[in-house]
């Protein structure tokens, strides 16, 4: 059996695309690398849109990133069901893109915070966290400027009521955003966006902790037995 | 001036009055290019000429001197690519090469902290990718004013936003470097940012146009009205109040257009699409022409009219001294320049074909079917002035030097003892460094092993066999203050000390040597002495310098900075995952001092934080006894003795057990053998602190012993506090204990206090 392929998007500015590959390969899928200027899928079985600077973040966060020609043959593929993760500048896409509620603001201190940060996963039930225990703590590094998750009244409780938070800050709220989110999915599960890098929590000798493997390893097992 | 000053107009006009006093240029260096032309210049040509023959780009104080780091350089043959390039090349084995350069950026980070600390970075990066190398991280050593002074926050906090908004928006993790608080920084601080290139041997680029009939191409950024002036005047010129009318003079960086400029010229050299390649960093589109016809076949044509611009007013003389940021210009066979130019429209990066290598030796620039310059390149690039300045010890130094900590009451019981323990951890050059290093992005390309607060930072370069590279960045003013020939080593030492106790060998030396005016004898000399001083050492430590950079006229009014040689020592590691880090997390282990501790506090940071005073003379250099402990740490890491290492330096053995219990999270118990005040505050070099792992205390004894390393067991690593007692005829005597808590908050709470 072909191991899984999981694409990843780099925009200009993307930053962590070699690293969301390589956490893809140890999670035991294949990478493949996406241009954003294509409009072609290649027929990839999931999508992680990885963290970075997307032009440069001149604009809003991810705002020119989301009219990307690959963008638009993402969107329907995602309401179609296509799993997709979104991590940091990649939440940001993400959420401007509307396949996620919400928006992310500068950070609360206005600065570039880059930490170990401990999380708990709310949601088990998504494409990407299956792996974990519901309430199961792991740390995994947060850096980013923009990561102060914001939402009106309305969606944030709709998003509370269903479970959607799939991971919460501990200890400290890191960016200020509303109700300690970390992370959100949409209805269905199959879109996640994280501002914490799980990529960068895969190997011990580089990561704070193993503790992020397990989103990769979630859509590896959920491909397998598809 | 509207009608255009060509070469004709100067033929016809030799006795026009001309601004080079106000470039920058004496009187007979003027009349030395009169002689080499055998006419007036142009302006353009005056324009080339002033800022290649500035002290930023000429090195013309400081060539005598820095001709030391080749005559004296050790036998190696790890150099791919010596001094002289935009960086040096060294061979780190497998078939990888390792390039690494650090360069000053203070004035411009003083008038614009922001994007002048943004631009240092980008200048040396856009240096490492020249030479054929990926970046794959930032370091750097930024020098303030005292944390308490009015004009520091400003400064820290615009040069920490700045190194971390251009860093992290190019995706190179930032894994170490220094910050420094004195006095001496306040109106002139230093930032110093380095870069780290890995390549593959085959695949070094040089700075050179061979090949006549192969077009030369300006790519990147637009070239618009920043920086203009800016290597003559801003980079060399003493700082004084009305600096602050020069704030446009400050380029502007875009670390969009330098990370779409990375993955660009990557594909480019994957492709092998390019002869020869350089980066407009100071003097800009001068100095790379210059240099890159001086390297080749010796000739070039260039059309002014084809540089793309972002202010269609600018002069060609404005052009051609134009310090806007993110540009590159590379030499390219024609049959390749569709390809090229294709590449460069993938990531949307605007590119121009602006001229031709020629084999006539000269450089001729024509503006609107003009010729403004006609000129014999290397005159410009490599035949500028050399001064040999008159030096003499600065006056004050013999008073100095007499001026022995030794008359300064010591901490004489055990409260003060702890009290002072904590003081010092607390005090702004020992506390933590979180709030910066926590704004910049330390994960990024996912190859970071260790980053500060660790002693190196370390990456791994090879996933498959665990080849990695260690590199420390060190400077200590105060001592190179008391004593510039020893303090240079100091710094040499401290940083090659840094890189061992990773377990990494220490290879190859990169320097940044931040001086005041050449023209001030007394710094004139200091330079002299350092300079000497890090020559020798390099050569008694068998590791060669590979490039580096001087800054001069740092001081306010008359009065300089410290000496500030700043130096980073490369290290490698066969297998990185057999690095050891500086916390103590292993209950249990065995703690020892390796080295030998004499009470040395002339410029320690003992006596700064708690008198303010400096005087005496620096540790003693021992580079006999610092090549031993490397070759402990080397050995004892690879074989896996040590569960944790750290290098005692600043605040001695006192910090670094603070360092290393707050780092792990353990505490510690340890027995002092003599003096405690000694024992805890000295700065004797070649020392470091491991904590051994159980059942190899009698294997590092040996490995020790073979070195000549003296050893002293200190105690063990555990509980959740820094527990210190005394040896005496009567078995160790408590004297103090500090939770791990208290510590803690005293070591953190500093910079958030001053910076937040």
């Amino acid at each position: 059996m072909s191991p899984a392929r999981v694409g990843v998007i780099t925009f200009p500015g993307s930053l962590d695309d070699r690293d969301a590959a390589r956490a893809v390969r140890i999670a035991g899928a294949e990478p493949v690398p996406l241009w954003h200027a294509d409009h072609d899928l290649q027929g990839v079985d999931a999508v992680v849109l990885p963290g970075g600077f997307s032009y440069g973040d001149y604009l809003r966060a991810g705002a020119i990133a989301r009219f990307a020609p690959l963008m638009a043959e993402l969107v329907p593929a995602a309401h179609a069901g296509l799993p997709v993760l979104g991590i940091c500048n990649g939440f940001q896409v993400l959420c401007e893109s509307h396949l996620l509620p919400g928006a992310l603001l500068p950070n609360a201190g206005l600065h570039f915070v880059c930490r170990d940060q401990r999380l708990r996963i709310d949601n088990v039930a998504t494409a990407w966290t299956s792996e974990y225990a519901k309430g199961q703590e792991v740390v995994v590094p947060i850096k980013n400027m923009d990561g102060c998750f914001t939402a009106d009244a309305a969606t944030l409780a709709e998003l509370e009521s269903s479970g959607r938070v799939v991971a919460r800050y501990l200890d400290v709220n890191p960016n200020g955003s509303l109700g300690d989110i970390a992370g959100i999915t949409n209805e269905a599960g199959n879109v996640v966006g994280l501002m914490p890098h799980p990529e960068h929590a895969v190997e011990s000798l580089t990561g704070p902790t193993t503790d992020g493997l397990g989103f990769f390893t979630s859509i590896v097992k959920r491909l397998v037995n598809a | 001036m509207s009608q255009v000053d060509s070469v004709s107009v100067a033929l016809q006009t030799p006795g026009q009055p001309q601004p080079y006093k106000e470039l920058g240029m004496q009187d007979d260096e003027y009349q030395r290019v009169r002689e080499i032309l055998g006419r007036r210049p142009t302006s353009a040509e005056l324009a080339i000429y002033s800022v290649m023959w500035s002290e930023h780009c000429s090195y013309k104080s400081s060539k005598v001197h820095l001709r030391q780091f080749a005559d004296k350089a050790p036998q190696t043959d790890i150099l791919l690519v010596g001094m002289g390039e935009n960086a040096g090349v060294v061979d780190v084995g497998q078939g990888w090469a390792v390039t690494f350069k650090v360069e000053s950026h203070n004035h411009p980070s003083y008038v614009e902290p922001y994007q002048g600390a943004a631009t240092g970075v980008g200048g040396i990066v856009r240096d490492i990718i020249s030479m054929g190398a990926r970046p794959v991280a930032v370091m750097d050593s930024l020098r303030f004013g005292p944390a308490d002074a009015p004009d520091t926050r400003r400064v820290l906090d615009g040069v920490v936003r700045g190194i971390g908004g251009y860093g992290n928006s190019l995706g190179l993790p930032n894994i170490g470097g220094e910050v420094v608080f004195d006095k001496s920084y306040a109106a002139n601080p230093l930032v110093n940012a380095l870069c780290i290139g890995v390549l593959r041997h085959e695949d070094i680029k040089l700075a050179a146009a061979p090949g006549p009939g192969n077009k030369v191409i300006l790519f990147g950024a637009g070239t618009g009205p920043d920086g203009i002036g800016g290597a003559s005047v801003l980079a060399s010129a003493t700082f004084e109040e009305e600096s602050h009318k020069k704030r446009p003079a400050v380029q502007v960086g875009d670390p969009f257009m330098e990370k779409l400029l990375i993955e660009c010229c990557l594909e480019l050299y994957r492709e092998d699409l390019v002869v020869g390649i350089q980066d407009l960093g100071a003097a800009g589109v001068s100095c790379a022409t210059t240099e890159l016809a001086a390297a080749g076949t010796g000739g070039m044509i260039v059309d002014l009219n084809a540089v793309p611009l972002r202010d269609a007013t600018l002069r060609p003389e404005e052009i051609l001294m134009s310090e806007s940021q993110e540009r590159m210009m590379a030499v390219v066979t024609p049959a390749l320049v569709p390809r090229f130019l294709e590449i460069c429209a993938k990531w949307e990066i605007p590119a121009s074909v602006i001229g031709e290598v020629t084999d006539t030796g000269r450089l001729i620039m024509t503006w609107h079917g003009e010729v403004i310059v006609d000129l014999p390149p290397r005159t410009a690039a490599h035949d500028g002035p050399v001064y040999s300045r008159p030096m003499s010890p600065p006056p004050e130094l013999a008073a100095l030097q007499a001026d022995s900590p030794g008359r300064l009451h010591r901490p004489s019981n055990a409260d003060e003892l702890r009290r002072t323990v904590l003081w010092l951890a607390a005090s702004p050059n020992l506390a933590s460094k979180e709030w910066v290093t926590s704004q910049y992005d330390r994960y990024v390309l996912g190859n970071t092993v260790l980053a500060m607060p660790e002693d190196s930072g370390v990456l791994r370069l090879d996933d498959e066999t665990g080849l990695g590279i260690a590199l420390s960045l060190d400077g200590n003013g105060r001592y190179a203050k008391l004593e510039p020939y020893a303090g240079a080593q100091l710094a040499l030492s401290e940083a090659y000390r840094n890189v061992a106790v990773t377990g990494a060998r220490p290879l190859a030396v990169t320097n940044c040597l931040n001086f005041g005016s050449p023209e001030d004898p007394g710094v004139m000399w200091e330079f002299a002495r350092a300079v000497e001083g890090l020559a020798d050492a390099c050569l008694a430590l068998g590791v060669p310098v590979t490039g580096g950079n001087v800054s001069f006229y740092n001081q306010t009014g008359s009065t300089p900075i410290n000496p500030t040689p700043v130096i980073g020592v490369l290290g490698v590691h066969d297998d990185v995952r057999r690095r050891v880090s500086m916390a103590f997390a292993a209950e249990g282990t065995t703690l020892l001092l390796l080295g030998e501790t004499r009470g040395e506090f002339g410029g320690s940071e003992w006596a700064h934080v708690v008198y303010g005073q400096l005087g005496g003379l620096p540790p003693m250099v021992d580079l006999r006894a610092e090549a031993a402990l490397a070759s402990v740490m080397v050995t004892g890491c690879y074989e896996g003795f040590f569960a944790a290492a750290h290098d005692l330096s600043d605040g001695g053995l006192s910090q670094a057990l603070v360092e290393s219990c707050l780092r792990g999270g353990l505490g510690c118990q340890v027995t002092l053998p003599g003096d405690p005040f000694a024992m805890l505050f000295s700065e004797s070099v070649a020392r470091a602190v491991v904590a051994v792992r159980p059942g190899f205390e009698g294997h590092v004894a040996a490995l020790c012993e073979q070195a000549g390393t003296p050893v002293t067991r200190l105690g063990m690593v555990g509980g959740d506090s820094l527990n210190v007692a005394l040896q005496t005829a009567e078995g160790a005597q408590p004297l103090f204990s500090i939770p791990l808590q208290e510590l803690r908050e005293a070591h953190e709470q500093t910079l958030p206090r001053y910076a937040g």
